[in-house]
């Protein structure tokens, strides 16, 4: 090796260096205020008797989890319930109808495919004023249902990448299958939805983070703090009369963000790897 | 076998009947609905009143919207424009495959899946004026430290700064496209003689122009659509300096309870959102590399 090349090679690791700490630093400074006491933020980060600890973090999960000013476990719950019924709805409706994308010849089907990826360029604040008025008519402002209704009608993320990975199974599987007898629902259920599992699990997963993260439609279609998610709890909890101290506030973040960063080490290559398929087709 | 054989269109659509049955329901409908109550005076208290066009009139010379109108332009070039630039960058600088590179571009993937909430909270407590990490780090390089979320520049430059910490997405997809370039291209373009800026200019860059393309359709409308960042990290002020056109729709449907003149402003929105997209598309024809073309 040259020493031009090697002093190119440093150049890039420092470059490299520098946008993992630009992107680290605010989930950073989250832990390390998150492991202080409230009279200890914004004191320099050594000071004796100001400095991060773990007890410290441990003591203000303690109070932020079991504090008054919001119910965070009963917020926890209700996440969970949306999240859960939304990924239950999003895998069963999403591979329905990308097997009728996929594998089924008719006409029209990549026509009416067109519509589903142009419904990605709606945007959300031309619907949620009249979805405010379509679910106040039916009733269901207040309770969980806007919440996890609409993923049982499939998403377009998860048809798209579903289709693209049924297509890519075998077409003498289905045919095997049919001559020895199987219907057309048994050919979806046996052959096709075990071979794609993977790719179920990942959707499944993006969903549960899609569920999770939702700060709108809660923000939207919630009205009393018993069913406030975990999303809306942080922002009330953040917002309330006086405003929280940074240290529990950041707490609360924190635990808010760890489910998922905990989803995200798990499937890491997966994720990254659907997301990567976008921008591949044009 | 017993069971009746269906028109094979009739059964593609049964199966893809869920997704029509939500498109009808949760798209097709509100929309709908949008465009008559765009024409009407409707407080949610009573019933709505037909108006006609005094709503879309209303807006010609309604301030704030223009002001809202001029923050979404703001945000939206500053979003799109440093945003492409720079996650092509990083998308270039990751995949010279350091050791490490993986392990980064994790970490510049992550903040996408972070809930804009806690994404908003960790942002507003950085850039802090007195206490906050940004101005930490500024002023021990010796360098001004702005009042981020108190003045009007600084509190569109912190939105701006939340929007572009999660590019994650346009990284990852520019990565993949880079990957999928031929090294036989690059390989005769070093015989010719070509130094790296022209490779980038002459075969990367034009090659994974589909991808470009169609990150900045998507960015620009995730960008117009923008509102629960400001509206949790500055309510759009300071003086509606960061009110974007979306955090105007979302006021004046659930704060000022007008939802005739916030449908109205959203198909304005709308409206805009196509022309710059069809925009978009039309120069990509032209600009695009197609292959085989």
């Amino acid at each position: 090796m040259n020493r031009s090349s090697i002093a190119r090679k440093l150049l890039l690791a420092a470059l490299l260096l520098l946008v993992l700490a630009a992107f680290a630093m605010p989930l950073f400074s989250m832990l390390l205020t998150a492991m202080r006491e409230a009279k200890s933020v914004g004191k320099p980060l050594l000071e004796p008797g100001h400095v991060p600890s773990a007890a410290q973090l441990g003591a203000n999960v303690k109070e932020v989890w079991t504090g008054r000013a919001a119910d965070f476990p009963l917020f926890l719950h209700n996440s969970l319930f949306v999240a859960g019924l939304s990924v239950l709805g999003m895998v069963v409706s999403s591979s329905i109808v990308a097997y009728g994308f996929s594998r089924l010849r008719w006409r029209g089907r990549d026509a009416l495919f067109i519509l589903v990826l142009a419904t990605l360029m709606i945007p959300f604040p031309i619907l949620m004023a009249p979805l405010y008025l379509v679910f106040k008519q039916l009733g269901w402002i207040g309770t969980f249902l806007p919440l996890w209704v609409p993923a049982w009608f499939g998403g377009t993320f998860s048809i798209f990448l579903l289709r693209q990975f049924f297509l890519s199974i075998p077409r003498e599987l289905d045919d095997a299958a049919r001559i020895d007898g199987c219907s057309e629902f048994g050919v979806f259920t046996r052959i096709i939805l075990p071979i794609a599992a993977p790719a179920i699990a990942v959707v499944a997963l993006l969903q549960f983070v899609a569920s999770w993260n939702d700060f709108l439609a809660p923000l939207l279609f919630l009205n009393h703090e018993e069913t406030y998610t975990l999303a809306l709890g942080l922002h009330m909890y953040q917002s309330q009369h006086g405003g929280t101290p940074w240290n529990l506030v950041m707490t609360a973040a924190l635990l808010i963000i760890l489910p998922v960063v905990f989803v995200f080490i798990l499937a890491q290559r997966a994720i990254i790897g659907s997301v990567a398929t976008q921008g591949l087709n044009e | 076998m017993a069971t009746a054989r269906l028109h094979p269109t009739l059964r593609g659509l049964t199966w893809v009947s869920p997704w029509l049955l939500g498109f009808g329901l949760f798209m097709l409908l509100p929309i709908t609905l949008s465009a008559w109550y765009s024409l009407t005076d409707y407080s949610l208290l009573d019933r709505p009143i037909y108006v006609g066009l005094e709503n879309y009139r209303e807006l010609l010379h309604d301030s704030v919207a223009h002001a809202a109108l001029k923050n979404s332009a703001i945000f939206t070039l500053a979003t799109v424009g440093v945003g492409t630039l720079l996650s092509l960058a990083l998308a270039l600088l990751l995949e010279q495959r350091l050791p490490g590179s993986e392990f980064v571009r994790a970490i510049v993937f992550l903040p996408t899946l972070v809930p804009v909430i806690a994404a908003a909270l960790l942002w507003m407590w950085a850039l802090n004026t007195e206490t906050g990490s940004v101005n930490t780090i500024l002023r021990t390089l010796h360098l001004p430290t702005p009042d981020w979320l108190g003045t009007p520049t600084g509190a569109m430059a912190s939105i701006v700064l939340v929007s572009l910490w999660g590019i994650g997405t346009f990284v990852v997809t520019y990565a993949a496209a880079i990957r999928g370039v031929p090294v036989s291209l690059y390989e005769a373009a070093c015989i010719d003689g070509a130094g790296p800026f022209r490779r980038l200019t002459t075969i990367t860059l034009p090659i994974i122009s589909p991808t470009i393309a169609f990150n900045l359709v998507m960015s620009i409308i995730w960008s117009l659509q923008a509102f629960a960042v400001p509206l949790v990290m500055t309510r759009g002020g300071p003086a509606n300096a960061t009110t974007t056109f979306a955090l105007y729709v979302y006021q004046n449907a659930f704060v000022f309870g007008r939802m005739g003149y916030a449908c109205a402003l959203a198909w304005v929105q709308f409206l805009f959102t196509l022309v710059l997209v069809a925009g978009v598309l039309w120069a990509s024809r032209r600009a695009v590399y197609h292959r085989g073309a």
